[in-house]
């Protein structure tokens, strides 16, 4: 079985309604260690060799993040600034991400309207493509975003249905038990990734 | 003295002690008590082993004193001395002149010459420097309010002696005429010969040639010392320096303790003062000892029980009259209640001086022996009690004016699940309890400083007062069911105590502690205690990011550079907690500061450059680039 490693940052989590109980759903699962970066370095701190021996040790990448200003908080930005160092993660000898699958889960205020395709519109994909660049500049396999839209408007049992989903998807993807070369294919992981589980699960 | 007789000696008194102050503490009775017992015990009314030679002993400890007002000293900065000028005078003199004026008074209608009331009552007037410091220091009170005003008036005490030993034989020659003896030792000074306006400028250019040395000779010379290694040599050095002052300033007629307190202070600020500490100490701890049990020793039993009512009757009369002069003027300089309960309970007492002095106008003919011989029984007894008193007070009446509390507040349920406990509530204490309160967590304190403690309460704390690391006291204040037990109180062993007390009692609980420097927190480490605070380190850190920026850094380089530091030396610190045993054997406290300093500079001239900003260096991009 894969393992996950997941760099969440949130700020503000002892607030966080639809974060916490995804971080809750997912935490349950074994292969799976939660990294919360604001956690561990409140005062921007980041010890980059530590990070880097965590990413080594692991084969799945999940940034999980609610969307601020159309980005991850700030130490997210920060951590992929002193992590990701030339000659490590990237450069002619910069090969220790090589073939790790990489995904963002995010949560965003505005509704799937605000993040459907449109004349004045991006959509998450779009937005994410900074990541996605990166991801590729360190030899990494970006899979589409999982996200929960309309974070305000959603009750309990909302959150809990997606925290759900994000279990399984996350489940099925570190046992390989995922169809990957149609998952390539979809904008974000919704409720059709659900079709994408292989039945033998 | 024969070789044989000297070490059958020193057997019985070690032995004594040895075994008589570990019950002592036991039972909470303190080392005072303990010594005191021993010598009791020792004396001629129960085992007989000291005899006459008691007496010589006394004399011969009393040498202790003098080293503890040296180490005093040395804790003191010239400064903070100044800042106890009006205590000194205001208190001590307040006290010395209103206590010999009363004893003066009742002499006099008691039917004795005025001279001989005079006499007595400047004696009497004198308390115990020994008692009353070891007393207060093994209670931990020496640097509470109460205990610096005691402090201040032991020193104007101690300088008042000079003037008492020349007043004492203009009294006898009111008395009687001619009969000059020179029985005892305060006459063999070199200046006793001269005029009074020569002796002044004797004594004055000792005192300034102490200073001066003080200043720019010892601490060459001690410097030459240490760079020999032998440890030894340094403890020889450090005896030699005091017993060099207090010869000087006996020679000039000076008390000898006041030389070397002088002394003390003037070497506070040296490099040297924990070396001096740490050598003096001991010396001085076993000296007091002796000193004690020579006190125990020389209460005259057969004398007690054949005049039983006087010696009560004059005993009491002695504290109680003392107690209440001390009391009112603790009162007029605005001690609190309980500090001035310790105040007035710690001074109520004739002290060591009062030996000497008796003898000495007994000489001269001032007093007769049928007035010296109770009054020196009442001043050993009054000696003895006084620890007694200290204890009853911290045992029974503190308790009740700390707890003086009341309960009706209740408290909210996110306080009573976070409740956290914080011992010590000082420079250190306070900001860490301050933040906590801003955030609603429910604190109870507690602290030894009862100033403090009335106004936190008037705050709406929950305090109690006392010494933290009286598990009862924990209990109070609710460590069984505490989440958290903050330790910041100023006195490393004491702390350590603490943590050894909870976790003994509650080892789930989790403690954080303050720890006093590095060696410190080693010791807490090695405790196992996780959270050790060494309580300079976030400051100087700040003062070295400082010093960076003003040095042309960027602000947030030097930020990282503080913030880089921080993690390496932490890591340091475990590292060299690990290793610290087998280092521990071969080398002295000191040495293995200097290695470690040593060390941890090596580690870092290596790793710094290197692991700083690294991922914001673009110079391999731009030789990556330029390959291409
Ligand atoms: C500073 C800030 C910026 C935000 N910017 C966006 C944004 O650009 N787009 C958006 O859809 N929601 C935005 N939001 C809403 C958050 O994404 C939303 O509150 C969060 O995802 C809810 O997750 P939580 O319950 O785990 O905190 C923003 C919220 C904050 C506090």
């Amino acid at each position: 079985m894969a393992s996950v490693l997941l760099l969440f940052a949130h700020p503000a989590f002892h607030k966080s309604r639809v974060n916490k109980i995804l971080i809750e759903s997912v935490g349950g699962l074994d292969n799976v260690t939660i990294h919360d970066l604001y956690e561990e370095y409140p005062d921007f701190n980041i010890d980059a060799a530590r990070e880097q021996e965590l990413l080594e040790s692991h084969d799945i990448l999940i940034m999980q993040f609610p969307f601020f200003w159309y980005a991850p908080p700030a130490l997210l930005k920060e951590w992929e600034d002193i992590v990701l160092e030339h000659g490590w993660a990237y450069g002619s000898t910069g090969k220790a991400l090589e073939g790790k699958k990489l995904f963002c889960t995010i949560s965003t205020g505005g509704s799937s309207q605000v993040y459907s395709k449109g004349a004045k519109r991006f959509t998450i994909r779009q937005l994410l493509a900074p990541i996605e660049k990166l991801s590729q500049l360190c030899h990494m396999d970006f899979l589409p975003p999982f996200t929960v839209h309309g974070t305000h408007l959603l009750k309990e049992e909302d959150i809990r249905e997606h925290a759900e989903r994000y279990r399984r998807f996350v489940f099925a993807l570190s046992s390989e038990k995922l169809d990957c070369s149609k998952l390539e294919k979809l904008d974000t992981i919704d409720e059709n990734a659900d079709k994408l589980i292989l039945k033998a699960l | 003295m024969h070789g044989e007789d000297f070490f059958i000696q020193a057997f019985m008194y070690l032995a004594a002690a040895v075994i008589a102050v570990p019950i002592a503490k036991r039972l909470g009775l303190g080392s005072v008590l303990g010594y005191l017992i021993a010598g009791v015990i020792m004396g001629p009314f129960i085992l007989n082993l000291i005899g006459k030679e008691g007496q010589d002993v006394m004399h011969f400890a009393e040498f202790g004193v003098v080293m503890m007002l040296f180490l005093i000293g040395l804790e003191l900065e010239p400064r903070h001395l100044w800042r106890l000028r009006s205590s000194i005078i205001g208190m001590g003199g307040g006290q010395m002149f209103i206590t010999s004026t009363v004893v003066t008074v009742i002499g006099i209608i008691a039917g004795l010459k005025w001279q001989a009331s005079l006499a007595i009552g400047m004696i009497l007037s004198v308390s115990s420097t020994a008692v009353v410091l070891q007393s207060l220091e093994e209670r931990d009170l020496r640097k509470t309010d109460g205990g610096q005003k005691s402090f201040a008036v032991l020193l104007f005490q101690d300088m008042a002696v000079i003037p008492i030993l020349a007043v004492i034989p203009l009294l006898a020659l009111a008395v009687t005429t001619g009969h000059e003896s020179h029985a005892v030792s305060v006459d063999s000074s070199w200046v006793s010969g001269m005029a009074a306006w020569l002796q002044t400028i004797v004594v004055l250019s000792v005192v300034a040639g102490i200073i001066l040395a003080g200043r720019f000779l010892a601490r060459p010379i001690l410097r030459i010392i240490a760079q020999t290694r032998l440890r030894e040599l340094f403890t020889a050095a450090s005896l030699l320096l005091v017993i060099a002052i207090a010869l000087l300033t006996t020679k000039v007629g000076l008390s000898p303790a006041l030389g070397t307190f002088l002394a003390g202070v003037i070497l506070a600020n040296s490099e040297y003062r924990h070396e001096l500490v740490g050598n003096i100490e001991p010396f001085k701890g076993l000296l007091m000892g002796l000193f004690f049990i020579a006190v125990g020793a020389s209460i005259d039993f057969t004398y007690i029980i054949d005049h039983p009512l006087l010696l009560i009757l004059l005993t009491l009369s002695l504290m109680a009259g003392k107690f209440i002069i001390l009391f009112i003027l603790g009162k007029i300089f605005k001690l609190s209640f309980d500090q001035n309960m310790i105040f007035s309970l710690a001074l109520a007492q004739g002290g060591e001086f009062a030996f000497l002095l008796f003898s000495f106008a007994l000489h001269k003919s001032v007093l007769t022996e049928a007035i010296t011989k109770p009054l020196m029984v009442v001043v050993a007894i009054s000696m003895a009690i006084t620890p007694i008193l200290l204890l009853l007070n911290e045992k029974f009446l503190q308790p009740r004016l700390g707890t003086r509390e009341k309960e009706g507040r209740q408290a909210d349920s996110f306080q009573e699940e976070n409740s956290v406990i914080i011992a010590g509530f000082g420079r250190f204490g306070s900001i860490v309890g301050r933040l906590l309160r801003a955030h609603g967590v429910g604190l109870t304190i507690l602290d030894h400083d009862s100033n403090s403690v009335d106004m936190l309460r008037k705050l709406g704390f929950r305090v109690f007062y006392g010494d933290a690391s009286r598990l009862d006291l924990l209990e109070a204040a609710g460590i069984s069911t505490a989440k958290l037990l903050i330790i910041a109180i100023d006195e490393p062993e004491q702390a350590r105590e603490i943590v050894a007390i909870a976790q003994k009692h509650y080892p789930r609980l989790t403690i954080m502690s303050r720890a006093n420097g590095q060696q410190d927190a080693y010791e807490l480490i090695e405790s196992g205690i996780k959270n050790v605070y060494r309580e300079t380190f976030e400051t100087s850190l700040c003062m070295g990011r400082e010093a960076l920026r003003f040095l042309g850094f960027r602000a947030h380089q030097a930020h990282r550079a503080s913030m880089l530091f921080r993690r390496q030396d932490q890591r340091h610190l475990h590292e060299l907690v690990d290793t610290r045993h087998e280092r521990k054997t071969y080398l002295t406290a000191t040495r293995q500061k200097i290695e470690d300093l040593e060390r941890q500079l090596r580690q870092e001239a290596e790793s710094y450059d290197e692991q700083l900003d690294k991922s914001w260096d673009v110079d391999s991009l731009r030789r990556a680039a330029k390959e291409r």
